[in-house]
């Protein structure tokens, strides 16, 4: 699966872009948060705090629970800023 | 219609082809947002705004989409600007057109307030101090948050 990062998510990973293959455990947008910030200083710094990282599944708003496929396209970004 | 580019925008010209040739259209409501001198009481040199392309267009739509259920409305328009943006520059432009002015004002309103909450776009300030995220504000979400409960 994809996953992409913007604003000061994509600071602090260090990466805008990524391909990944999680393991079987990672079944939803809660565990791949929990698996992605096991993955360098940087992961757990950029997604710490739950609620400041808002997550979209193949570009629509979801939860935590919302389930994840490996064909999927997941961005993870900070609450929106334009306007 | 939605638009989002890096280039200038000229308010004139976007309203003309927004309500020009329609003779249902009595009033045109438009809000514009410019970039400010300054946050958080230190001065802005410019802004950079990042989108998540794709979404951003797909957000934008929907918002349209919304507020067209909602109200009567002739034509809308939403064009916003990426990239690096100097103080007093434009971000956004956001019109409705309708036969009456309640239904052009509401819909702008709405549309700019939406646009606020869920449109994947986010702004990095270069201050004297150094570069800085902007951070969502409570009062966006208020603000959107009344147009869920009157629900249309």
């Amino acid at each position: 699966m994809k996953i992409l990062y913007f604003a000061w998510i994509r600071s602090k990973t260090g990466i805008a872009a990524e391909d990944v293959s999680p393991p079987p455990s990672v079944t939803d947008v809660a565990s791949l948060i929990d698996w992605l910030k096991t993955r360098g200083a940087g992961f757990a710094e950029a997604l710490n705090n739950p609620s400041m990282v808002r997550v979209a599944v193949n570009q629509e708003y979801v939860k935590g629970d919302h389930p994840i496929r490996p064909g999927d396209e997941i961005a993870l970004f900070p609450p929106v800023t334009g306007g | 219609m939605i638009r989002i580019q890096r280039e200038d925008f000229d308010v004139g010209a976007e309203i003309e082809k927004l309500a020009g040739g329609n003779a249902k259209v009595g009033g045109v409501a438009v809000f514009i947002g410019l970039v400010r001198d300054i946050a958080g009481g230190e001065a802005v040199r410019a802004i950079t705004l990042e989108h998540y392309p794709g979404m951003t267009e797909k957000k934008l739509e929907e918002i349209e989409a919304e507020a067209r259920r909602r109200w009567p409305l002739e034509a809308t328009l939403i064009v916003h600007r990426y990239g690096e943006l100097k103080p007093n520059d434009r971000i956004v432009l956001v019109a409705a057109a309708s036969a009456h002015r309640d239904a052009a004002f509401e819909a702008c309103r709405f549309l700019i307030d939406w646009l606020k909450t869920k449109a994947p776009f986010w702004k990095l300030e270069d201050k004297a101090s150094g570069a800085q995220w902007v951070e969502a504000r409570d009062s966006d979400d208020a603000a959107a948050a009344v147009w869920k409960k009157r629900g249309g």
